[in-house]
């Protein structure tokens, strides 16, 4: 009998009702949190009113300067900069960690030695010593060395300008963190991995290539978008050797009209846009190299966005019948 | 009468006095074996008694102290030129290792690259294979094991038998003469180790000279020519398995039969 008046009432499924059992309670309340909020609003906004309405700041020449022709040649050559610089350290780099993670104990001193030397020393040092070279070495030239025979010969200065002497300053330095990042990577990737590419008859240097660093990749590119970041602001210490990037142009163009901060202001807002700029590339590189790490990708920002719009769910995520949370939403919209 | 006499078989596999240390321990010392081509032999014998480490000299995985290790008439890691042995350099030792499969305890598939790009990435980059060729015979094989319909699925989105069957079908692209099995089914699930074996029963009926290294005693018994047991880096006891398995004559053996079944 008793089994026969369950089956009459089918169970509830649905979420309205409100069950006698269900603690109805009045939530938490966190004044502090109100208090501490508006404090943090109350001085931002006393900063932001205080630097519109500082009389120091003459505004009309920040936006006259924003795209002022010569600032967006510095920032042209601050990006060439900053991609050649990072382009060809990273190659370095992975010669480098290779070099360290090698058994031949020459190469695996050198490689240490190269670290330590561009890790331990300045940056700025650095350049100014690229930049200065001429002092050291008045005249390069190619020959054989300890004998009087030279296949050419050519004046320091001619061979290496400033922008030379910038670019090779900050990729050599580069060279050597981006090493260690590379280093971390590459270790970071099982050692089965290398037994299972051996078994199949790969060489090394095809395991490196195809089956170790497109794995490192994923350890490897958020430390290295870190250190694009740092590369680009990087640039910036050029200007003292005088490369014409973003910051020397800026500063002289403050020097002819001494509107030192309105100018800093621009490259400053140039700086910000750039750097987020780089994120895209990377959430791109990231993703790209997570393939097969978590079971289905997240949708990208532009896939958000266009479902959004649609008003459907998210292309990407599967949906998935044993997952109880998604029944429950399903079942609600209809 | 004059009666035909079979030749004996030339083993793929011979291994004389084979020895083999890690840091002053000697985890082989002295395994002699061989193993015909076509037969299936499995290595039973409790943890840290030496199987593993075998199987890993074979394909030069592990670099042995001592003896020699012969596959297909071809010294392993070894290279005979005008009567002098010269060791080997990587790209040699690689060369070999494509006659030697190998299936690990824990998959160890690329997690970069689909079921079908693991089994056609040494085909097409180490065997030069014409693309469509190796993706067409990529294809046959993971239907060989069962999984044409999850080529495209990455090592993750598999589950651990399915993922174990991926990496056969990888041994399986290059067209290896002998093929190890380090442990293929421990890392299992129980209700998975069924669809790896019987891929593994298939492969035995079709003629594959396999070792296996197994826990798997019903696997032994079905389908080992020969089973080897180890212990404590000698050979105990080989021979059939109606000898080794149902009537075990060392003690070590019924101590350790008596244990797994």
């Amino acid at each position: 009998m008793s089994s026969v008046a369950i089956s009459e009432r089918p169970p509830e499924v649905s979420t309205d009702a409100v069950d006698p059992d269900d603690i109805v309670a009045v939530p938490l309340r966190h004044p502090w949190r109100w208090v501490v909020a508006a404090l943090l609003l109350a001085a931002f906004v006393t900063l932001a009113v205080s630097l519109w309405d500082n009389e120091n700041i003459h505004h009309p020449t920040i936006t006259e300067f924003l795209f002022n022709p010569r600032i967006l040649s510095g920032v042209v050559l601050t990006l060439v900069i900053t991609v050649i610089a990072m382009v060809i350290s990273t190659v370095l780099g992975v010669l480098i960690a290779v070099m360290r993670l090698s058994s031949n104990p020459v190469m695996n001193v050198m490689a240490w030695v190269y670290v330590w030397v561009f890790r331990g020393t300045p940056l700025l040092i650095q350049i100014v010593f690229w930049g200065y070279l001429g002092l050291l070495y008045a005249q390069i030239s190619l020959g054989v060395p300890f004998t009087d025979f030279t296949l050419f010969s050519i004046d320091t200065n001619t061979l290496i300008p400033a922008f030379t002497a910038g670019l090779l300053a900050l990729t050599l330095n580069q060279a050597a963190y981006s090493a260690e990042i590379v280093r971390a990577g590459m270790l970071s990737v099982d050692q089965g991995q290398y037994e299972a590419a051996y078994s199949v008859g790969m060489s090394p240097t095809f395991t490196l290539f195809k089956v170790v660093l497109p794995q490192a990749m994923r350890v490897i590119i958020p430390p290295m978008g870190n250190e694009t970041i740092s590369m680009l602001k990087n640039t910036s210490l050029l200007s003292v050797i005088a490369v014409l990037e973003l910051y020397t142009v800026a500063t002289q163009i403050s020097s002819q009209n001494l509107r030192q901060v309105e100018l800093l202001v621009v490259v400053s807002c140039w700086y910000l846009f750039l750097t987020s700029m780089l994120s895209i590339p990377q959430y791109y590189l990231e993703r790209h190299f997570g393939r097969g790490n978590a079971r289905s990708l997240p949708p990208t920002p532009i896939q958000r966005m266009s479902a959004l719009l649609r008003h459907t769910r998210p292309v990407g995520v599967v949906e998935d019948p044993t997952n109880p949370a998604q029944v429950v939403t399903k079942g609600a919209h209809s | 009468m004059t009666e035909i006499v079979q030749p004996a078989p030339v083993p793929l596999l011979s291994a004389r006095k084979v020895r083999k240390s890690f840091g002053g321990v000697q985890v082989l010392k002295g395994i002699t074996l061989s193993v015909n081509p076509g037969e299936v032999m499995c290595l039973l014998g409790p943890s840290g008694s030496g199987k593993s480490t075998f199987l890993r000299c074979i394909n030069h995985l592990e670099r042995i102290d001592g003896g020699r290790i012969s596959v297909d008439g071809e010294l392993i890691g070894y290279a005979q030129r005008q009567n002098r042995i010269y060791e080997m350099n990587p790209r040699e030792v690689a060369k070999q290792r494509r006659g030697i499969g190998m299936v690990f305890q824990r998959f160890n598939l690329f997690p970069h690259m689909t079921a079908l790009e693991n089994v056609t990435a040494a085909p097409i980059g180490v065997k030069k294979l014409p693309k469509q060729q190796a993706l067409k015979r990529g294809l046959d094989l993971l239907e060989r094991v069962g999984l044409a319909d999850l080529a495209q699925s990455y090592p993750a989105q598999l589950s651990g038998g399915q993922q174990q069957r991926v990496a056969i079908a990888r041994s399986l692209a290059m067209d290896p003469k002998l093929l190890l099995f380090d442990e293929p089914t421990s890392a299992l699930d129980p209700e998975l180790v069924g669809d790896v074996l019987d891929v593994m029963r298939a492969l035995a009926a079709d003629g594959m000279t396999m070792i296996v290294v197994t826990h798997e005693i019903g696997f032994a018994r079905g389908a080992a020519d020969s089973v080897v047991f180890m212990d404590g880096g000698v050979v105990v006891e080989s021979g059939p398995p109606s000898s080794v398995l149902d009537n075990p004559q060392n003690e070590r053996t019924k101590a350790f039969l008596d244990s797994v079944m």
